[in-house]
């Protein structure tokens, strides 16, 4: 049961989903008796970084066709080179976009939004994310092959080293059918479904001149920020930060929510979050029932004054 | 030109998700239902470009004769005409392989869908119909224009978004942003009533291969009371989240 890993780079860069990808790849590799192999189209770090999750084989393809991204060439690329029957994504945009249209040259099932390893793998069983966050479903794969994609935060990244050798593929796949014109990337600001911290608020803040307090705070915690539905709907904050059923569904470690009440839309999209602290001065606020810590207040008060204590001990 | 829109009936978004007793599936006792709101915002874009472009929108759902209500409903906010598949879908391989058999004849320049649906969350079947097709795929797309034989899509990447000019016919999967959620279309009297007298072709499914099975459902497990603290002492937040927690 050879089992392949798809490692997904941002401009050559791997990502930190790559590295939960390959850990997780590895825990099924180990559980069948067999070794990980990464693959990745025109990286320029080093494969040492896969090597230490696990990965003891790394597939670099090298195409200039591939320099810019299109689903359906890099599925063509992956499927000419992952050679095995178990074929792990991360699920980022980019490789969910990839994993259907390789599970359909390659005859596969396809599993998404996986959360744990596997429950067994002949059959291949897993539990999996369903219902925006509000079930879980397990689900279980008929035929041979199969591939994954891993949400991002629920496995983890785990070290697990091991020694591997690199093997470079020259391949020329065709991209004709799409062209990127433009691309876009704000430089140096945290993913928000890669964070570990998130700091979302609500229509609470009154208005948008307010979110600097909320900046602040993600800024010392090392956080992303996102915000609830009506926020974005109102314009106040980008669709992008939209976290919930219709916008991202996040599993960070830590969750504050400020000024947001706690509607079950909004729930969905960030109860797998491990730790939920929920800042509002309505004590009524539904949110309060699905948080780990509450804090009853005003926010404008709360907020710089929890600033300063983090500063503090982060000192 | 000749747009397909997919659409899923889901669950309305205030639901509450519950399991049959021996977890084999959904219990959908007490659902309302409605459009995938992914979708609504790929319907909401296929209309406005029926209006500037003169382009003809098909509404295609798998389902059974349960989900016509929500196929009236996208009739009513403006699609010409609808096909469903008479099929209660089990996977998204199995979904994605009826659309695509009907998308096959039907010479559609461009295909639109939700980037997922809010139920089972695959975001499989539009990769899917794109490969079975052989079609190029855009997906998490935030803007859409059409010019001729091309599109010119923007997707959102993790920290930007990027513009892509595609040949057509492709399959774009849409989300928020694709339109405004300001933008979305209310059905008012007139497309109501004009939606019960629209064509909606029931076509029997052309196989029946299932590649993933779901075994039983969980619910999410209800998380330990909430621990209060004052809003004067927030040093024991900090130690909380610091000492108990361990996330800072």
């Amino acid at each position: 049961m050879a089992v392949f890993v798809y490692a997904e780079n941002i401009n050559g860069v791997y990502k930190k989903a790559a590295f939960e990808a390959v850990s997780y790849a590895k825990a099924v590799a180990d559980k069948a008796g067999d070794t990980v192999t990464a693959i990745s189209i025109n990286p320029t770090d080093s494969s040492d970084l896969l090597y230490k999750y696990g990965a003891s084989n790394v597939i670099n393809i090298k195409d200039e066709g591939l320099k810019n991204f299109s689903a359906k060439a890099f599925a063509q690329a992956v499927s000419e080179v992952a050679d095995g029957n178990i074929i792990v994504f991360p699920h980022t945009t980019d490789a969910s976009s990839i994993a259907p249209m390789l599970a359909v040259m390659k005859n596969y099932s396809l599993i998404t939004n996986v959360l744990e390893a596997p429950e067994s793998l002949s059959p291949f069983q897993v539990k999996r994310k369903a219902f925006s966050g509000k079930g879980f479903m397990h689900a279980k794969a008929e035929g041979n092959g199969v591939i994954i994609t891993v949400s991002q935060n629920a496995f983890g990244v785990k070290e697990n080293a091991v020694s591997g050798s690199e093997e470079i593929k020259n391949l020329s796949v065709a991209n004709e059918d799409t062209k990127v014109i433009s691309h876009e990337q704000s430089s140096g600001k945290l993913d928000l479904k890669e964070a570990e911290i998130v700091v979302s608020a609500g229509r609470g803040m009154k208005g948008p001149e307010n979110w600097g307090m909320i900046e602040e705070l993600a800024n010392v915690l090392g956080a992303a920020t996102a915000c609830s539905k009506p926020v974005s709907d109102i314009g106040w904050r980008p669709h992008t930060e939209h976290v919930g059923q219709t916008g991202k569904a996040i599993s960070p470690n830590l969750y504050i929510a400020v000024g947001i009440s706690g509607a079950i839309q909004h729930l969905a999209g960030v109860n797998s979050s491990k730790t939920i602290v929920v800042i509002n001065n309505d004590a009524e606020a539904p949110f309060f029932k699905s948080a780990d810590y509450g804090v009853v207040g005003d926010a404008f008060q709360i907020i710089p004054a929890l600033t300063e204590k983090i500063k503090a001990i982060k000192g | 030109m000749k747009i397909l829109v997919c659409i899923s009936s889901v669950p309305d978004t205030t639901s509450k998700i519950n399991f049959t007793a021996d977890k084999s599936a959904f219990d959908k006792n007490g659902i309302q239902w409605v459009i995938n709101p992914l979708d609504e915002f790929a319907l909401t874009k296929a209309v406005k470009l029926q209006e500037s472009q003169g382009a003809t929108v098909t509404v295609i759902n798998v389902g059974d004769a349960a989900t016509e209500p929500v196929i009236r409903k996208a009739l009513a906010i403006g699609a010409n005409d609808a096909v469903r598949v008479n099929l209660d879908p089990k996977d998204s391989y199995s979904t994605a392989k009826e659309i695509a058999a009907v998308a096959q004849n039907g010479g559609y320049d461009l295909i639109l869908c939700g980037k997922e649906s809010i139920d089972y969350n695959g975001g499989s079947v539009p990769g899917m119909v794109a490969q079975l097709l052989n079609q190029p795929f855009v997906n998490a797309s935030v803007g859409l224009d059409v010019n001729g034989s091309e599109a010119t899509a923007v997707r959102e990447i993790e920290g930007g978004k990027e513009t892509i000019s595609v040949k057509l016919p492709a399959v774009i999967a849409g989300q928020k942003g694709l339109v405004d959620e300001k933008d979305l279309i209310i059905p008012n009297m007139r497309g109501i009533m004009s939606a019960r007298t629209k064509p909606l072709q029931v076509v029997e499914p052309a196989s029946s291969e299932v590649k993933v099975q779901g075994v039983s459902y969980d619910s999410v497990p209800p998380r330990a009371a909430v621990k209060m603290v004052s809003p004067d002492n927030l040093d024991e937040l900090v130690r909380l989240l610091h000492e108990e927690a361990k996330v800072i």
